[in-house]
């Protein structure tokens, strides 16, 4: 996995709340293979019409947030299916980071276990972010993921918690499978202990 | 830690993360043992993961695997599926099953079904269990009285190597609904009800006990509809104590333990209620009485209202950004505000899914689909939720019931819930669901979906257009 450590840069704001799995990535691409770029169907249906043309006010789709790597989300981003597609397909559309008052816990698991930072902040710290973002579309927020802050255009500075483990994983590109397998031991003394008594 | 003289009061929650926990990291994180891994025929991206770093599954006893995502509905030769990539995924579940000896049950085999519908159904899920598998409503197996969680795909590849999940210890949530269910009130209606009342995200980060009365009254099948929809209130897990009816539902089911196995484990399933003084995180309480026959007007689950209401209108909210939320999805549905959800007229009725799939889902749109015709102009399926569950429709004669009045009778899988296998209805078109999401194009771009109860919904397959149940004759 691709580590994190801080990024700068303008953020694209995506400001419903209850954004679902089913509108990052479509059901119809989910039989794609890991390794396909899924970025292009990121947000596929709100992105392109039946045409394939661009719906130009969608905001992945106006000029200055083309390359933004932050999202800016509302309550509960990202709810609904377990899909990890979804990570994948906002990864590979380009961004490293959603800063949203909550999210779907599914989604905010996967995100972190393909170098996609979930950032919970305040409603209304988002929503200063989301105006920033709106009055100037170039305005650069700054997640410096070591001190844990995001820096907001006007300098504003918001704190954010993590957990400890999922930052060091996202930090130094760590594998948890990896980690997990150095505690085979551990495994192997609780199948011993636990035997088939759940059969 | 803290001494105590005298235990604690726990949980049910408490009592199976306790049992499943192999330790605990740095940051609170505890790595828990899962006793069933249901994988389905999405999981390829999880045996690739394995493979690139030559693991194999550790337990593949307790694995178990059947196509439901991509299974057509039309056939049950996989050879038949028309898309590549559909019928690619199909076969690399079972070359992958067969690799490294996970029991499949295939499009033939018999058993097949959706995932949620056939864990339960072979007695494969049992209570005090830890279940996983790569699909959001995984919480349908608490009904049992076990902790299902629903996983992303790293974490699938994840359980395949060690077994085991990391999990942080969610929040602990009662629900408890008490009194009567009114006249036409179904399990759905409960959780879209509960849905409306807390919200899509009203249970994020915590896993649901319901409790009360009106739970314990409703049959297995009802709770397994309940704890299904737990995901769609944000939940990490839903979950029902088992009881009499628990143990009478799972004895001499295939893999229910059987013999000194099943009274040794009754011992232990009767201790897993939740202690009287249990603390819970959140506590809601609800009025059976005040449910009535839910159905879903907008986007999300929570959008659910009694079958005799109106749409709202987006002027009475006070946001400007809900406001245009609620008018965007106006445009996408189709609505007005005020209109009564009874005008709504449909195009395609689907009856079925991991929600509603079960055999007194379909015996409940029987009673409904005898007496009369599906309305000119609209398209209705009925999908049951496993082999198994179509056999004994066909043996009660349902399958009949439903061919007479005009119904498609098809092949088990997940079918129109997600339109994964090409399932979908074409854009504009409303269509009456029993399944778990009205997301925007779930059903297929440009969809309409309308989620209500398997009798609601044969009811608005029959009219053509949504009813409330508690007006047709003969409803149950």
């Amino acid at each position: 996995m691709e580590p994190f450590i801080s990024l700068k840069s303008n953020a694209v704001p995506l400001v419903q709340d209850n954004i679902d799995t089913d509108q990052i990535i479509p059901a119809r691409f989910l039989a794609r293979p890991r390794d396909d770029d899924h970025g292009i169907n990121f947000f596929r249906d709100l992105r392109f019409d039946a045409n394939g043309q661009e719906i130009p006010e969608f905001p992945l789709n106006r000029p200055n947030w083309r390359d933004a790597r932050i999202i800016l989300g509302g309550r509960n981003f990202a709810c609904g299916s377990s899909r990890e597609n979804a990570v994948w397909a906002l990864h590979g559309w380009g961004a490293r980071a959603v800063i949203a008052p909550s999210f779907g816990d599914i989604f905010a698991i996967n995100a972190v276990k393909n170098g996609v930072l979930p950032i919970m902040l305040s409603a209304d710290a988002v929503s200063a972010l989301m105006a920033a973002t709106i009055a100037d579309p170039e305005a650069v927020i700054a997640i410096d993921f070591p001190e844990q802050t995001v820096t907001a255009p006007d300098g504003t500075v918001h704190r954010f918690e993590i957990d400890p483990f999922a930052k060091r994983s996202l930090l130094e590109g760590l594998d948890e499978l990896a980690f997990t397998m150095t505690h085979e031991e551990d495994i192997a003394a609780f199948e011993r202990r636990f035997g088939r008594d759940n059969f | 830690m803290t001494q105590h003289t005298r235990p604690e009061p726990l949980t049910m929650f408490d009592k199976i993360w306790m049992r499943h926990r192999v330790l605990e990291r740095e940051d609170g994180q505890v790595l828990l043992y899962v006793d069933r891994h249901f994988i389905h025929d999405g999981t390829a991206p999880a045996f690739e993961m394995l493979r690139k770093r030559g693991a194999a599954p550790r337990a593949p006893e307790r694995i178990f695997a059947t196509p439901d995502h991509y299974a057509p509905t039309d056939t049950r030769q996989s050879a038949e599926i028309a898309n590549a990539e559909y019928r690619g995924m199909v076969e690399s579940l079972e070359r992958n099953a067969a690799e490294f000896g996970i029991r499949h049950f295939g499009l033939q085999d018999g058993q097949q079904g959706i995932v949620h519908v056939i864990g339960p159904e072979t007695g494969l899920s049992q209570p005090g269990m830890l279940l996983v598998c790569g699909d959001s409503h995984t919480s349908t197996h608490g009904a049992l009285g076990a902790l299902a969680f629903g996983i992303g795909m790293t974490e699938v590849a994840h359980v395949l190597a060690t077994q085991c999940l990391w999990q942080r210890r969610p929040r602990n949530m009662r629900i408890t609904v008490e009194g009567a269910l009114g006249f036409g009130v179904t399990a759905k209606d409960v959780i879209l009800h509960i849905i409306a009342t807390i919200g899509t995200a009203g249970a994020t980060g915590c896993v649901i006990e319901y409790a009360g009365s009106a739970i314990r009254g409703l049959s297995m099948e009802g709770r397994l509809t309940l704890c299904n929809m737990s995901i769609e209130a944000g939940a990490r897990a839903g979950m029902v104590a088992p009881d009499e009816k628990t143990f009478a539902y799972l004895a001499e089911k295939q893999y229910a333990p059987k013999g000194a196995e099943w009274d040794a484990a009754l011992a232990r399933w009767r201790a897993l209620p939740s202690d009287p003084g249990a603390q819970f995180d959140h506590e809601v309480m609800i009025d059976a009485a005040s449910i009535a026959p839910m159905v879903t007007w907008g986007n999300s689950p929570q959008d659910a209202l009694p079958a005799d209401g109106v749409i709202p209108d987006p002027m009475h909210q006070d946001d400007p950004a809900r406001r245009q939320a609620m008018e965007d999805c106006f445009a996408y549905m189709g609505l007005s505000a005020g209109m009564p959800v009874t005008e709504l007229r449909l195009d395609r009725v689907f009856i079925g899914s991991c929600t509603n799939g079960r055999i007194e889902d379909l015996r409940a749109a029987a009673a409904i689909a005898k007496d009369g015709k599906v309305a000119a102009g609209v398209m209705a399926w009925v999908v049951p939720g496993s082999a198994p569950v179509k056999r004994q429709a066909e043996a009660e004669g349902l399958d009949a019931i439903f061919k007479e009045a005009g119904f498609e009778w098809r092949e088990a899988g997940c079918s129109m819930c997600l339109g994964t296998n090409g399932e979908i209805g074409r854009p504009g078109q409303r269509i009456a669901s029993t399944s778990n999401r009205n997301f925007r194009g779930r059903q297929g771009a440009g969809g309409r979906t309308h989620l209500m109860s398997p009798a609601m919904a044969a009811a608005a397959a029959l009219a053509g257009h949504i009813v409330d149940i508690r007006r047709v004759q003969g409803a149950a």
